[in-house]
């Protein structure tokens, strides 16, 4: 049933249908309202979860870490210096093969104190070992939690998923949303049944040191799952579909307006809703523009991306984050894609935009495709404010 | 041929290791239907070495200061599961863990009221990394990152009070114990995990290695450290001392003369002087003194 | 994929530590004994057994040779004696 709701409470009420045992979450700007609404669902008698206040993120994510090492279905939401501050578990928890979804509700990074929308965050977090899904909408946003769950549970797969949705742009939008019902969410996503946990009637100890006997093939087991999970994920995607009616395809890209299109903008997350109307504009106009939204950033399609992009002529990636000193997050994937490939765009130039919550306008996305038209640029900001810089210190 | 089908033979910490007597004491008195979280440390390392354990509990390693946080996250689980009133929660760590990087988590987790053991193994230095000094290393010692010089008698700083800073949260049960009196230990576990809530217990551990003496004077110099007053063992349950271990004092320069961490105060009264301070004034707090 | 992961205590021997004994072992003299499992409790390794007097004894396996055992025993029946006199076990 579609219901018009702001983006957070629909994230708590799909994990409110999800039945996590165990919740754990620290404030923090732009992530509250989700936790805040499972807390009020907890107090309510609607949700027979543990909700745990800590304080700190570190302690957010151990805690889930600790219960999903219990054998229990586990949530936590954080956003920027939250989930740089939960980091080291973070990676713990991949290493540790725990199944914990996660809501990164995206927002800049420090310093300066922004709390605005950008995808440093997670996209700072890419080498962690989760599945890191974007979402573009808060459809999506609902759907991704759970389909993350059933992924993360999967037991060829039992590794962490964050789920990243654009913060204040979605977690604080309304918008219609069909909301799953339960004995449709009950289908899709049965019971948790741990492949190991901590029970005193089969003791079992886990995090061991492994040292350089053993280390390495823990660390290229993650590599082959992830690299296993790109085909997991069309297999869910379809169950998904059967169950809810609603086709995310091989769930790892979107290919909007490609057939024919000779300049193609790659980006991630609800930016993609203003670059769809974009392209529509100049379509209008009988350009031949179109859109590869990547959905799932970890583990990166390559090969799906080098089949949607082959026969685009220049492709701009649209960053909302940096790499500083380096070529941007996505830029680099894209490329390295098609590095030796015979067949590809001639030219993929890379643009920043959108940082610390600066808007993303219709403009913006027509200034991209026009910069496509001149030379190969790299890192290339644009909407910047000239008259802001300077190049000498001074007040 | 096993003794301790729960803490097994075989794990590799070094001879004479007063940390690996505690953690036996701890988890032979809690019994099977134990669950442990340990923080990163020594008793991590030299129990469980991919593919041996020397646990035969439940037992789960995450990060140096997060194990209050990881066994709150396993209590919650088991409450959800229902299954907690027969199953006890232990968080454990050294004092580094404890007392210094993993202190937020700490709190936290007694704040929160959690049903949840804790204990922490009082070396005074962090060991594992090659005894560098702790907030809980004592006032003058001689550590690597605390050397004693000609500007420097050690240690400018005495012991946190840690056992008081997890009493001030309220907590119904915090003790200290020694591995220098070993059934004291189970004896405090076994009542700790009887009583529901959170519960802190601080045992003094020596290390051989980073404390410098014979490795079979692991107890001499445990017993040494609560004879002089230095490291006095107490009980509070609901706030309220109910019990400590009476003793005849013996001057702290009979404890300092057996380790080489204090060597370099031997000839030093002054400083001496002020050690003996520091136990004398533990002595009067906790109304140490055994009726002549 | 998994990788090492987790281990079962059941399938765990642990380290034969008994190879770091370079100085002392110590010998059970089996005289004086009351069994009064003080060097049983307070071994480091867990690896002393017995239960009745004069029948206790170490596994050699694990033992490091620390001492804890010769020292807390009230009966002076736990003796330390060179690694080299392995004679005395036999």
């Amino acid at each position: 049933m579609k219901e018009f709701l702001e983006g957070s409470h629909a994230i708590a009420e799909v994990i409110k249908s999800c039945k996590p045992g165990v919740i754990s979450a620290y404030p923090i700007t732009p992530q509250t309202h989700i936790v805040e609404d499972l807390a009020q669902m907890v107090s309510d008698g609607q949700l027979k979860s543990q909700f745990v206040n800590v304080e700190s993120e570190h302690s957010a994510a151990s805690v889930v870490l600790g219960g999903s090492a219990t054998g229990v279905r586990v949530y936590t939401a954080t956003s920027s210096q939250g989930l740089f501050y939960m980091q080291e578990v973070v990676f713990n928890i991949a290493g540790m093969r725990l199944p914990v979804v996660m809501t990164c509700a995206n927002r800049a990074i420090s310093a300066p104190i922004n709390i605005w929308n950008d995808q440093q965050d997670s996209i700072s977090l890419r080498d962690a070992g989760w599945f890191q899904v974007y979402a573009e909408n808060n459809q999506e946003a609902v759907d991704f939690h759970l389909i993350g769950y059933r992924l993360a549970e999967d037991k060829r797969v039992m590794l962490p998923v964050m789920v990243c949705m654009d913060g204040f742009i979605l977690t604080h939008g309304m918008e219609a949303v069909d909301m799953p019902e339960q004995e449709k969410v009950d289908k899709f996503l049965p019971r948790y049944n741990p492949l190991y946990k901590l029970d005193p009637a089969q003791p079992v100890s886990m995090g061991l040191l492994a040292d350089p006997d053993y280390y390495m093939e823990t660390r290229f087991a993650i590599q082959e799952t992830m690299k296993e999970s790109l085909g997991y994920l069309s297999d869910i995607s379809r169950e998904f579909n059967s169950v809810f009616g609603r086709d995310y395809k091989d769930l790892l890209v979107e290919e909007y307006q490609l057939k024919d299109a000779e300049k193609v903008i790659v980006a991630m997350g609800s930016v993609c809703g203003t670059i769809k109307e974009a392209v529509d504009e100049q379509r209008a106009k009988g350009k031949k523009v179109g859109l590869l939204r990547i959905i799932t950033y970890r583990p990166f399609p390559y090969a799906r991306v080098c089949e949607a992009l082959k026969n685009a002529a220049k492709v701009a990636v649209l960053d909302k984050a940096v790499s500083l000193g380096a070529y941007a997050p996505i830029a680099v994937e894209v490329k390295a894609a098609f590095y030796g490939k015979k067949q590809g765009p001639k030219m993929i130039s890379s643009f920043v935009a959108g940082l610390g919550g600066r808007d993303i306008t219709l403009e913006t996305v027509h200034e991209i495709f026009r910069r496509l038209s001149t030379k190969e640029v790299n890192s290339d900001f644009v909407d910047l404010k000239p008259e802001l810089l300077k190049e000498e210190y001074g007040e | 041929m096993e003794n301790s089908p729960l803490f097994k033979s075989g794990h590799t910490a070094c001879a004479g290791c007063g940390q690996a007597i505690a953690a036996r004491m701890v988890i032979e008195a809690a019994g099977a239907n134990t669950i442990i979280a340990n923080n990163t440390g020594c008793l991590e390392v030299f129990t469980t070495k991919y593919p041996e354990t020397a646990w035969g509990v439940p037992w789960i390693h995450s990060l140096f200061e997060n194990s209050a946080a990881v066994a709150s996250g396993i209590e919650a689980a088991l409450k959800y599961l229902g299954k907690k009133e027969n199953i006890n929660v232990i968080a454990q760590g050294g004092d580094g863990s404890t007392a210094d990087i993993g202190l937020q988590a700490l709190s936290g987790m007694l704040e929160r009221g959690h049903d949840i053991l804790y204990v922490c193994y009082d070396n005074e230095a962090y060991m594992n990394t090659g005894v560098q000094r702790s907030g809980l290393t004592p006032f003058d010692t001689n550590t690597t990152t605390s050397p004693s010089g000609s500007q420097s008698s050690g240690n400018i700083r005495p012991k946190k009070p840690m056992p008081e800073i997890a009493l001030a949260h309220g907590i119904p049960y915090v003790a200290t114990a020694s591995a220098g009196l070993p059934q004291d230990i189970q004896r405090k576990v076994k009542k700790a995990i009887s009583i529901k809530g959170p519960k802190y217990i601080q045992i003094h551990v020596p290390c051989p290695l980073g404390w410098r003496h014979e490795t079979d004077q692991m107890l001499p110099v445990a017993k040494l450290a609560v004879d002089c007053g230095l490291y006095p063992l107490f009980e509070y349950e609901n706030g309220v001392l109910t019990g400590q271990k009476k003793i005849v004092p013996k001057p702290v320069e009979e404890y300092l003369k057996a380790q080489g961490r204090f060597k370099h105060l031997l000839n030093n009264p002054e400083e001496i002087k002020k050690v003996q301070d520091i136990a004398d004034n533990n002595i009067m707090k906790y109304n140490l003194k055994a009726q002549a | 994929m998994f990788g090492p992961l987790t281990v079962n205590p059941s399938k765990s021997k642990g380290d034969k530590t008994g190879s770091w004994r370079v100085r002392y072992r110590p010998h059970y003299l089996h005289k004086n004994c009351i069994a009064c499992r003080m060097c049983l409790l307070i071994c480091p390794e867990g690896c002393v057994h017995g239960k009745e007097k004069n029948a206790f004894g170490v596994d050699y396996n694990f033992c490091k040779g620390c001492g804890v055992c010769a020292d807390i025993c009230p009966k002076k029946d736990i003796v330390m004696v060179p690694e080299e006199s392995r004679e005395e076990d036999k």
